[in-house]
C-alpha cells in the first residue's frame, strides 16, 4: 500500500488545458474520491496516475518515488475502467488470473488468490462464464477482482459503477466501502455523482475546468464549500444562490435577495465578518441549502412572509419553491407541511447555513456563525 | 420537417428517387437472378449429369449412362492422385505465405505511420490486378536468361519456371505477392476493431508486448483471420490460371489444370465432370472444418 503525491501536474489536450497545475497527497489506506462534472480533468487526472495518460508538466510520485516516466505496468497500481474493459475472449478466472499470469506467477498460487478473491467478492460461482454472459454488475465486480488479486499499491477506481442502475448502483457503493474497509488500499475514485463522492470518500476532491476546487472530507466540503462551483455541485437539491444585499438598520441587520424587498435577518455580527473576509458590499453572493431556510406555517417574529410555488414531495422530505422576487428560494420541509401551492407561509435563513461569496471570484468569504 | 423525414428514412429517399421496390426487383435482382440461374445453377446441374455418363463433348458417339464408373475411375489414376498432392501442398505453402506477409504488413500498418492511406492502397494494387497479367510478368521476372530476379540475387541462370523442384514454390511466391494484400486488409480491419481499453487494461495488468499479443490480439483477431484464410484457401485450391500461364512443368501441375486438360485437351467430358464435382466435395470439406473452428471462435 502506498502514498500517491501529485505535484503541479500539468496537461494539455491540443490547445485545451485540461489538468491545471494540479498538487495533492494521498495518504496510505486513504479512500479519495475525485468528482467534478464531465470534462473537468478528472478521469485524465486518475489515467495519468496510471500511466495511461502522458503529462505535460510536474511530478506524480508513488510512495515517494517519481513514476511519471514509468510505463503502466511499471507502476503497480491497478485501474477499474468505466466500462469494465474485461478481455470478451476469456472467462472470469482466466479474466482475474491475467495480471498474475502476465507476470508468471506459479498455478497454484495463482489458483488461490482468484478463488479467495472470487469468494471475498461472491463470485466464485462466475468462474467459468465469460463476460458476455454476466449482468453489468457481475462484470463490475468481475473488473474489481481483476485489480484486487495481485494487491496493487494502489486502486485507481474510473466511474466504476457509472452504467449500472439506480439500484444497484447503490449496492455495489456498498460492497466497494466493505472491500475498502476489508483491503484498506490506498484508492482514488472518479465519480461525477456527489451521493457516490459522499458515501464513499474519505476525503473528497473536487475538480472543475482542470482546476482543483476543494480537497476535504465530505463534511467540510458539503459544510464549507471553498467557493460557488463547489457550493452547488456538491448537494441535492443545488444549494440557492442569490445576489445579496446587507443593510443596517436601527442596529439589526438584514440581507435582502436578488435585489427585492424579501429581507431576512442576520445576527448583528454579519457586518464585521463580512469586512473581515474582505467583502465588497455590491460583489456579496448569498448560498444556503434547501434545509437552511426554515418555514414556519404561521407568522413567527423574524420570519418573512412568502407565498409557496410549485412542492415536490419526496416521501421522506417535500421540497418547496418560495417565489421571491421573480426567482424562487427552495425550502426543505417534513412531508405535506405546506399542502399546495399558493399557500402563504413564514421563512427564515438560518445564519449557521448561510455562505457567503464574492459574486466576481466565488470564493467563499469563510462567514461562519 | 417533411425534409428531416425524407432524409432520415431511406425507404422515402428512395422513393422520392423513383426507385420502388418492385422497380428494384425488376431492373437489380431478376436480371441478376436469371443471369446465375443460366451460367451457374445449370451447367452445375448439367456437368453433375454429365459426370454419370460417356458423353466426349468432341464426338457424336451415342452418349451410354455409366453410374459411377467415372468417379471410380477418376479416384483410381495415380496422375490425379499427383495433382491432388501437388495441389495440397501448393494450398499450404501459399496460404501459409499469404497469412504471414498479410498479417505481418497488417500489424505494421496498426500503428501511425506518415502517408499510412497511400501505402495501403499501394499494397493492395497486385490484387487488383488480373490473374493472367500477373502470371505474364512473372514469368519474365522468373525468366533464367534475363529475368531480374536472378539478376537481383546474384543466382546465374536458375530455371524457375522449368525445374521440377522450383516450379511449384515459384507459382505459389507470384500468389503469395497477389493475394496477401487481401489478407492485410481484412486483418487492418481486425486488429483496428480491438478496443483500446483493452491494451490499456493490459498493460496495467503489466503484461508484456508479446504476452499482450499472444492472449489478447491474436485471438480477438482469430475469426477474421480465420475468415480470410478460409478464402483463400477455398481459391489457392481452384488456382488455375496463374499456374496455367506461368509453367507446363507437370511437376507443377494442380489439379485444375488437370480437369482442364481433360476437359478441354482430351475431351473427357463425362470423367471430368466427374473430377470436378470431386474437387467440389473436397474444398466444401475443407471450408467446413474452418468454418467450424470459425463458430467456435465466435462463440467467445
Amino acid at each position: 500500500m502506498a502514498e500517491i503525491e501529485l505535484r503541479h501536474v500539468n496537461k494539455h489536450f491540443g490547445p485545451l488545458q485540461v489538468i491545471r497545475d494540479v498538487s495533492l497527497t494521498v495518504k496510505d489506506r486513504e479512500f479519495v474520491v475525485f468528482l467534478g462534472p464531465s470534462g473537468c480533468g478528472k478521469t485524465t487526472t486518475l489515467r495519468a496516475i496510471a500511466g495511461l495518460e502522458d503529462i505535460d508538466s510536474g511530478d506524480i510520485l508513488i510512495d515517494g518515488k517519481p513514476v511519471q516516466t514509468l510505463r503502466a505496468a511499471e507502476r503497480d497500481v491497478a485501474f477499474v475502467f468505466q466500462n469494465y474493459a474485461l478481455y470478451p475472449h476469456l472467462t472470469v478466472y482466466e479474466n482475474m488470473a491475467f495480471p498474475l499470469r502476465a507476470v508468471r506467477m506459479n498455478r497454484a498460487e495463482i489458483d488461490t488468490t482468484v478463488k479467495s478473491v472470487a469468494g471475498s467478492l461472491g463470485i466464485n460461482h462466475l468462474l467459468k462464464r465469460r463476460p458476455s454472459a454476466l449482468s453489468g454488475g457481475d462484470m463490475q465486480r468481475v473488473a474489481i477482482g481483476r485489480s484486487l488479486v495481485r494487491r496493487p499499491k494502489g486502486i485507481l477506481l474510473d466511474e466504476p459503477i457509472g452504467s449500472l442502475d439506480a439500484k444497484l448502483r447503490e449496492t455495489m457503493r456498498v460492497e466497494l466501502k466493505r472491500l475498502h474497509v476489508e483491503n484498506g488500499s490506498t484508492s482514488i475514485y472518479v465519480t461525477h455523482d456527489q451521493v457516490e463522492a459522499m458515501a464513499l470518500a474519505d476525503r473528497i476532491v473536487v475538480m472543475h475546468e482542470g482546476i482543483l476546487q476543494q480537497l476535504g472530507s465530505p463534511a467540510d466540503v458539503y459544510e464549507y464549500p471553498a467557493n460557488m462551483f463547489v457550493a452547488q455541485f456538491v448537494g441535492s437539491p443545488v444549494m440557492n444562490m442569490k445576489t445579496a444585499d446587507m443593510r443596517e438598520t436601527a442596529g439589526k441587520v438584514q440581507v435582502s435577495l436578488d435585489g427585492t424587498d424579501v429581507a431576512f435577518d442576520f445576527p448583528s455580527e454579519l457586518a464585521g465578518k463580512l469586512s473581515a473576509g474582505k467583502a465588497q458590499k455590491d460583489q456579496l453572493m448569498l448560498g444556503v441549502r434547501p434545509e437552511g431556510v426554515l418555514i414556519s406555517r404561521d407568522a413567527q417574529d423574524g420570519y418573512v412572509e412568502l407565498v409557496a410555488g410549485i412542492i415536490e414531495p419526496l416521501g421522506s422530505h417535500d421540497i418547496i419553491d418560495l417565489k421571491v422576487g421573480d426567482g424562487i428560494l427552495r425550502a426543505r420541509t417534513k412531508s405535506a407541511y405546506v399542502s399546495a401551492p399558493g399557500q402563504k407561509v413564514w421563512a427564515r435563513i438560518d445564519p449557521a447555513q448561510a455562505h457567503f461569496f464574492d459574486a466576481t471570484s466565488g470564493i467563499s468569504l469563510g462567514v461562519r456563525f | 420537417m417533411t425534409s428531416l423525414i425524407t432524409t432520415l428514412d431511406p425507404r422515402s429517399r428512395a422513393a422520392s428517387r423513383g426507385w420502388s421496390d418492385t422497380t428494384i426487383r425488376n431492373v437489380f435482382v431478376i436480371p441478376t437472378v436469371a443471369f446465375l440461374i443460366i451460367f451457374n445453377v445449370f451447367p452445375l446441374l448439367y456437368s453433375l449429369g454429365f459426370s454419370f455418363t460417356d458423353f466426349r463433348a468432341s464426338s457424336k458417339a451415342q452418349v451410354n449412362l455409366v453410374g459411377f464408373k467415372n468417379y471410380v475411375d477418376v479416384l483410381a489414376d495415380p496422375v490425379i492422385w499427383r495433382t491432388f498432392t501437388t495441389t495440397l501442398w501448393y494450398v499450404i505453402v501459399s496460404v501459409t505465405g499469404q497469412f504471414v506477409v498479410g498479417f505481418g504488413l497488417a500489424l505494421l500498418l496498426n500503428r501511425p505511420l506518415p502517408y499510412k492511406g497511400l501505402l495501403t492502397t499501394l499494397l493492395m494494387l497486385p490484387m487488383m490486378l488480373s490473374p493472367v497479367v500477373v502470371g505474364l510478368f512473372w514469368k519474365l521476372i522468373y525468366d533464367p536468361s534475363w529475368g531480374i530476379l536472378n539478376h537481383a540475387l546474384g543466382l546465374g541462370r536458375v530455371a524457375w519456371l522449368s525445374d521440377a523442384n522450383l516450379a511449384l514454390y515459384a507459382v505459389a511466391i507470384t500468389d503469395i505477392w497477389m493475394w496477401s494484400p487481401f489478407v492485410m486488409l481484412l486483418s487492418l480491419a481486425g486488429l483496428s476493431a480491438v478496443p483500446k481499453h483493452l491494451y490499456e487494461a493490459a498493460s496495467i495488468d503489466r503484461a508484456g508486448k508479446l504476452y499482450t499479443f499472444f492472449r489478447i490480439t491474436l485471438p480477438l483477431v482469430a475469426p477474421i483471420l480465420l475468415i480470410a484464410v478460409i478464402f483463400r484457401t477455398m481459391e489457392a485450391f481452384k488456382t488455375f490460371d496463374i499456374a496455367f500461364v506461368m509453367t507446363g512443368q507437370p511437376a507443377a501441375e494442380l489439379i485444375s489444370s488437370r480437369l482442364y486438360k481433360m476437359a478441354f485437351q482430351q475431351w473427357q467430358t463425362g470423367p471430368s465432370s466427374a473430377l470436378a464435382y470431386i474437387i467440389l466435395i473436397m474444398v466444401l470439406c475443407i471450408t467446413n472444418i474452418y468454418v467450424k473452428y470459425l463458430n467456435k471462435a465466435k462463440e467467445r
